[in-house]
């Protein structure tokens, strides 16, 4: 964006880190990368993308409001989101992982928070700069006092998701049986839904509302697709999140692009090569009996 | 045959499998341990409709007991009443002595399900494993109990037979091998008591009485009584002690031999049904309800 880009890459990224606000942008995208690639393979695993979607659409008419009442954007991000969540878990479920019936609602909440966050917009005026950057993400101008409250809420939402982490697998997969063994999973989904609107909150503030999802579902969908085992798919997820992270960023500060397209691009290349190394290894039969199980 | 057959499934029978010595069941060839389930003047009522009343059934340790009735009538309730569940609208459930919901990590239990998602990315032994640790809260860390969990699984998977297959994605297995798996999750704990609903359905006939000789098989191996929802009584008939027919007034139960015969099952089906012996002596039941197309979607419905 600002940078001139040379072929000596030592040089570039050292060039590069000497800005400021490039730095707290590496260290913004870090966190945000592990938080979303951890909180978005259980998003994944449950089927809940598109209520993942639309607690980070909800984020666009907090940070909107936000600036409207002249507050910090995190508080509107962060209130909006956990306010929508508690409203998602709070729908009546049908059946043990049908999310059919909620469907409609949450596409319902999702075009009413669009539609609010553009009025939140016009109230506030003067504002159209901004607007693309809450859609669609900006590194520029992160500070350091917002590392710290990203980096606050990560630890905040991991450590919680790691208590939880082991009857949350559970009750995704196996309802009944984890209801048999006495584990709360209605209570188990709700905060599940609480801790995927944290994610969305800080994940919306590097990618914008609209492309949470180059980070939330892409990089946990491609791990899944690789690995079976669930501890490895984890740790793949991080890595292909760290590397889509770390490359938009240096590709967007020495490209006229916004980040969000190159998260988002190199996401899905990622995906895409996955899907056809798999396809391609079943195709070819070579291990047609066991097709990815012993991935990663 | 018994002299004294259920007329009608719309009363309250009395009590009469279990301890409580019944007239109707004099099963000379084994001793009844102590009792597992008691269930006593139960009703259950679901959204507004009364599903069963005056319901009455007990196992005992070590028997092999199957939970027969019309499609609708609530044997899936039944086993989620004793699991705590589904409350009692009145009545009570004794598990292991001790009241609902209390005792279950002694019970090991298998739904009735449709199969995994096929684009489910775990794999079978992570399922069988969740058996075992899934409701412990906080991170597995690696260590002794760790090794030991590790090592259990591996012997539930041998047990069950699902070697070749248990490191697959689960959603990538065929019904059969689901089933086993889930048979080897429902062992994890090494329960007393199993509870399984429908573990035959939508398995094909071989599979059907693969998976019935491995239940029976197991129980006796790991001495555990089970209580098994059926509605195809064929595939299990051989391995049976007791016969619990639910009705909608109530429960009636007996040796295979008082209920599986071609009177009793015909008023308590209200359609016409014959027991056949072959020619080994087995008994095979014609004429029986099957389950209707939407039987799946019907208990997928309820809570």
């Amino acid at each position: 964006m600002t940078g001139v880009f040379s072929w000596n890459l030592i040089a570039d990224i050292r060039d590069m880190w000497s800005v400021a606000f490039m730095v707290n942008a590496f260290r913004a995208g870090t966190i945000v990368a592990v938080l979303a690639a951890l909180v978005g393979w259980f998003m994944v695993l449950r089927r809940q993308s598109f209520a993942g979607h639309t607690l980070a659409v909800v984020g666009f008419p907090g940070a909107a409001a936000a600036v409207w009442a002249g507050l910090g954007v995190a508080y509107g991000y962060f209130g909006f989101c956990l306010a929508a969540a508690l409203v998602i878990a709070a729908l009546p479920q049908r059946g043990n992982r049908g999310y059919t019936e909620q469907s409609a609602v949450i596409g319902t909440v999702q075009a009413f928070a669009l539609a609010a966050g553009m009025l939140f917009i016009a109230l506030y005026g003067g504002f159209l700069g901004g607007t693309s950057a809450l859609l669609f993400g900006s590194f520029l101008g992160i500070t350091q006092s917002q590392v710290l409250i990203l980096a606050l809420a990560a630890v905040a939402t991991l450590v919680v998701l790691a208590l939880i982490g082991r009857p949350l697998l559970f009750a995704s997969i196996d309802t009944d049986v984890a209801r048999a063994h006495g584990l709360p999973t209605r209570a188990l989904g709700t905060a599940f839904l609480l801790l995927l609107g944290a994610t969305a909150a800080e994940v919306s503030q590097i990618t914008g509302a609209l492309l949470v999802f180059a980070l939330l579902v892409l990089p946990p969908a491609t791990a899944q697709l690789l690995t079976a085992r669930p501890a490895a798919s984890l740790t793949l997820s991080v890595a292909l999140a760290l590397v889509t992270v770390w490359v938009a960023l240096f590709v967007a500060y020495y490209s006229p692009y916004p980040i969000g397209f190159w998260l988002t691009t190199i996401a899905f290349g990622l995906y895409v090569l996955a899907y056809a190394a798999v396809a391609g290894r079943a195709r070819l039969g070579t291990r047609a009996t066991h097709p990815i199980a012993a991935g990663a | 045959m018994s002299s004294t057959p259920p007329r009608t499934a719309t009363h309250a029978v009395p009590p009469t499998g279990g301890n409580s010595a019944a007239p109707h069941d004099p099963d000379p060839d084994r001793e009844a341990g102590p009792v597992l389930v008691e269930v006593a003047q139960a009703t259950a009522v679901l959204g507004g409709r009364t599903i069963w009343a005056g319901v009455d059934a007990a196992v005992a340790a070590g028997e092999f007991v199957a939970i027969l009735g019309p499609n609708g009538v609530g044997k899936s309730t039944l086993l989620k009443a004793i699991l705590g569940l589904t409350p009692l609208a009145a009545g009570t459930v004794r598990l292991l002595g001790r009241p609902p919901g209390q005792a279950n990590h002694q019970v090991g239990y298998l739904p009735q399900r449709r199969s995994f998602d096929a684009s489910l990315r775990v794999r079978g032994v992570d399922v069988v494993r969740l058996g075992l640790d899934g409701d412990r809260w906080g991170l597995p860390i690696p260590g002794r109990r760790s090794r030991a969990a590790t090592a259990r699984v591996r012997e539930l998977v041998e047990l069950v037979g699902a070697a070749g297959y248990a490191h697959r994605p689960i959603g990538q297995l065929s019904g059969g091998e689901q089933q086993r798996l889930l048979i080897a999750q429902a062992l994890a704990r090494a329960p007393r008591l199993l509870l399984l609903d429908e573990p035959l359905d939508s398995l094909d006939l071989p599979n059907q009485a693969a998976v019935a000789a491995l239940i029976s098989r197991i129980a006796r191996a790991e001495e555990v009584a089970v209580v098994i929802v059926a509605h195809d009584v064929n595939p299990i008939l051989t391995y049976l002690d007791r016969v619990i027919y639910l009705g909608p007034g109530g429960a009636v139960s007996g040796t295979p031999a008082q209920v599986i015969t071609s009177a009793t099952l015909t008023t308590l089906y209200g359609t016409p049904i014959e027991v056949l012996s072959t020619s080994d002596g087995r008994l095979v039941v014609v004429g029986q309800p099957e389950a209707p197309a939407l039987h799946t979607d019907r208990h997928g419905t309820r809570p």
